[in-house]
């Protein structure tokens, strides 16, 4: 049967078992939204500006573990995605970017609202493609939702010029995807896994490092399995929060430039490290050269390029996490580690990172630490970047997967509201925190209005400092307190939200917290709450850019001290 | 790898990304339809050499990599060079030229074109001998590669239906719509 490219693309998008897409209308797209309305299946989420539209299907990707789609018209439509873009390829989330091209007579042309999408994404997609003809549509959306999940998952991008839209084939769909190119390899190498058993069933002071990956992969059971069996602690990167309940006594927080320091420590103090999909950026590592010296290490990952890539690898395994766990775990002798252990608990002690300080005034570490209180730990929270995120990241315990989306790799600031939005929309019955700084919160504030048309039931804590607070703790602690270009006017949030006619409530008192944050849990529909915290707050412990994981500064005692005696 | 529109520019883009230095860069057709080989020199240790493989790989147009400096293979390399000749230097020149086994492609009043191919070495010692007269212009093509014996590592295992995509027909202007209105 002949249909026209608009619908075979919408064809395949069903037959993927899409089911929402974000987008923003224009002139190149428009054949496709004049097809929309006949497949009434695909929900079409209309965002305020296409950046949020990769957000939104990145989050919502991220939460669901799902591929998320999104949608824009040609040139500016097609630039604003980029960031979204990127941030999904930086932390491996799979998204199918769908853009709108000029009519093929009028490529090459500098037409109006024409742009090179394909050549300006090419370096953050793991593939993208321009359709020149109707007949390969099937074809290439195929690959591309393929692409997009298959292996490492990343955002894959498809422009599509809008004669191409119009045009009628006949429509086959593909059965089977055949890349040559790309097979990626699923199951590790035996020799290597044994190896690496023989490593971990000898180890004294043994640590693993859980990344996102084993959250892509879905090996939370295998992850433990693997801990508990072998008596390990586990440490995870950022985006690896989740992947083992914090809750855990096997759990020893999370690692890098604001991580625990008994997380640190252990990972600096380990003899075997299994560092399990992730890709030791260096937030997380530290100056690489002094990191782990005393480790050997075994690293698993579906991408053979992150292995040997920032840190010398002792046992290289590149396999799908699940897979070579479960091939792991069946050679893992049941083992303790008393001695490491009582080390490793001394060192959470001596160093209650976790802690919050006694002060009257409203602090943001008690913010979020009470919105876990009264949440119980049961929600979904999407950070902004930034303070804000590393404090969510601290005082909030994740006990489930895919509960803490934040923007890793690319930290971009701005995500979080479109990142809620994608989230509440995945995963509807959870509640959904979008915790937001003041600073990122104005970068994509307009998307309040797609939360109210579309009805989310978002919850929004702003920690407002009145500062881009990260870069003026950098100003202070490493720029001799110099604050350039760091005080941030912000306008009336609670008005602004009124405006929007979503209910808001400013918390000046740190008494009112509580109450606050109950009152807007109980609250049928989105709510605002706009905290506005002690401005020169500080995130600790921080390992100073450059620095070794160990040379971390903790709170300084003395404010520790004072403050807590005012 | 795939003989498909912007592989090149993906692999440049790589490059040039992953701050990698591209030596030659020479691309064109293999022995199995829909495929190219591609042959890039490229200058690092071991680790930098093994990341260029990897980071090459995820290109989902590439087929194989394989790294064969240390398979002695055949590398060649062509280059024209237009080297300025006078009566008095013209047969000095081409004395030169048959040493090499070198071939005078194009002779002109002032000049003579030669055409020389070989490894990376004899290109540039004709062109050393050459400069002597001045070279006027000179183009190489970057070297090309195979190992050597009678299957090498080259071939993909099993060979694969490759999906040509045929490159549509574009409409000419005057059958296209009207110009962009939005």
């Amino acid at each position: 049967m002949k249909k026209t490219g608009a619908q075979i693309l919408c064809e395949c998008l069903v037959r993927e078992g899409v089911e929402v897409i974000f987008g923003y209308p224009g002139g190149a797209v428009l054949p496709l939204y004049d097809t929309l309305p006949q497949y009434p299946e695909l929900r079409h989420i209309l965002v305020r500006h296409e950046q949020c539209a990769a957000h939104a299907a990145d989050g919502y990707a991220r939460a669901t573990g799902r591929t998320g789609v999104c949608l824009a018209t040609s040139g500016p439509g097609a630039t604003n995605l980029v960031t979204g873009i990127a941030n999904a390829y930086l932390d491996s989330s799979p998204v199918v970017a769908i853009t709108g091209q000029v009519a093929t007579p009028f490529i090459g042309k500098d037409a109006f609202q024409e742009i090179d999408i394909t050549g300006i994404t090419l370096p953050i997609t793991k593939h993208n493609h321009l359709v020149l003809n109707a007949s390969e549509m099937a074809t290439v959306v195929r690959e591309a939702f393929y692409i997009a999940r298959a292996g490492r998952p990343g955002p894959v991008l498809i422009d599509i010029p809008r004669d191409v839209f119009q045009q009628e084939t006949e429509f086959v769909y593909p059965e089977r995807v055949d890349l040559p190119g790309y097979r990626p390899k699923l199951f590790g190498h035996p020799a290597q896994i044994r190896k690496a058993a023989e490593l971990l069933n000898g180890a004294e002071r043994p640590v693993i490092i859980a990344g996102r990956g084993v959250i892509i992969s879905g090996a939370f059971t295998e992850l433990r399995e693997l801990a508990e069996k072998a008596q390990i602690p586990v440490v995870t990167t950022l985006l690896g929060i989740g992947c083992f309940p914090e809750t855990h006594v096997l759990s020893f927080g999370w690692l890098g430039m604001h991580g625990m320091a008994y997380a640190n420590k252990a990972v600096n103090n380990a003899d075997v490290i299994i560092a399990i999909g992730m890709r030791f950026d260096d937030r997380a590592t530290g100056m690489v050269s002094s990191f782990a010296p005393k480790a050997q290490i075994i690293h698993i990952d579906i991408d053979p390029a992150e292995i040997g890539k920032n840190v010398r690898v002792d046992v290289p395994i590149v396999g799908d996490v699940k897979n070579v766990l479960q091939a792991l775990n069946e050679q893992i002798v049941p083992k303790e580690h008393m001695e490491w252990f009582s080390q490793l608990e001394q060192w959470r002690r001596e160093h209650p990172a976790l802690s919050i300080r006694e002060t009257d005034d409203l602090i943001p570490q008690y913010v979020i630490r009470q919105i876990y209180e009264v949440t119980r730990g049961d929600a979904i929270i999407v950070t902004g970047v930034g303070q804000n995120q590393m404090w969510s990241a601290q005082f909030f315990f994740y006990d489930k997967p895919n509960s803490l989306i934040s923007s890793g790799g690319l930290g971009t600031m701005g995500f979080e509201l479109p990142g809620a939005i994608g989230a509440k929309i995945g995963r509807p019955d959870e509640t959904v925190w979008c915790i937001a700084g003041d600073g990122g919160f104005q970068m994509t504030i307009q998307e309040l209005a797609t939360i109210v048309q579309e009805e989310l039931d978002i919850k929004i804590a702003i920690i407002n400092n009145g500062y881009l607070g990260m870069v003026r703790q950098w100003q202070q602690l490493f720029y001799g307190r110099r604050y350039v270009h760091t005080r941030l006017w912000g306008p009336d949030f609670v008005k602004i939200a009124d405006a929007y006619g979503i209910a808001a409530l400013r918390v000046t008192d740190k008494k009112l917290v509580t109450s606050a944050i109950e009152k807007a849990m109980g609250h049928k529909g989105p709510f605002l709450l706009d905290f506005v915290v002690e401005p020169e707050e500080n995130v600790f412990p921080i390992v100073p850019p450059g620095a070794s994981l160990t040379q971390f500064i903790e709170m300084p005692h003395e404010e520790r001290i004072t403050r807590s005696s005012q | 790898m795939e003989d498909k529109p912007g592989v090149l520019n993906r692999i440049a883009s790589l490059f040039r990304r992953r701050n990698f230095n591209i030596e030659s860069i020479a691309v064109g057709h293999s022995e199995q339809p829909g495929l190219s080989r591609m042959t890039i020199v490229v200058d690092g240790d071991d680790a930098k050499i093994e990341q260029v493989r990897k980071q090459l790989d995820k290109v989902i147009e590439v087929i194989k990599i394989v790294d064969i400096t240390d398979e002695e293979p055949v590398a060649r390399e062509l280059a024209l060079i237009k080297v300025r000749a006078t009566p008095s230097t013209r047969g000095e020149i081409i004395q030169i030229v048959d040493i090499f086994r070198a071939n005078i492609v194009d002779v002109a009043v002032d000049s003579l074109m030669v055409e020389v191919t070989g490894d990376e070495d004899k290109v540039d010692s004709l062109i050393e001998l050459l400069r002597g007269f001045g070279i006027k212009e000179m183009a190489r093509t970057g070297r090309i590669a195979l190992t050597r014996g009678s299957a090498g590592p080259l071939l993909v295992e099993e060979p694969k239906e490759v999906k040509v995509l045929k490159q549509p027909s574009k409409p000419s202007p005057e059958e296209a719509e009207s110009p962009p209105d939005w």
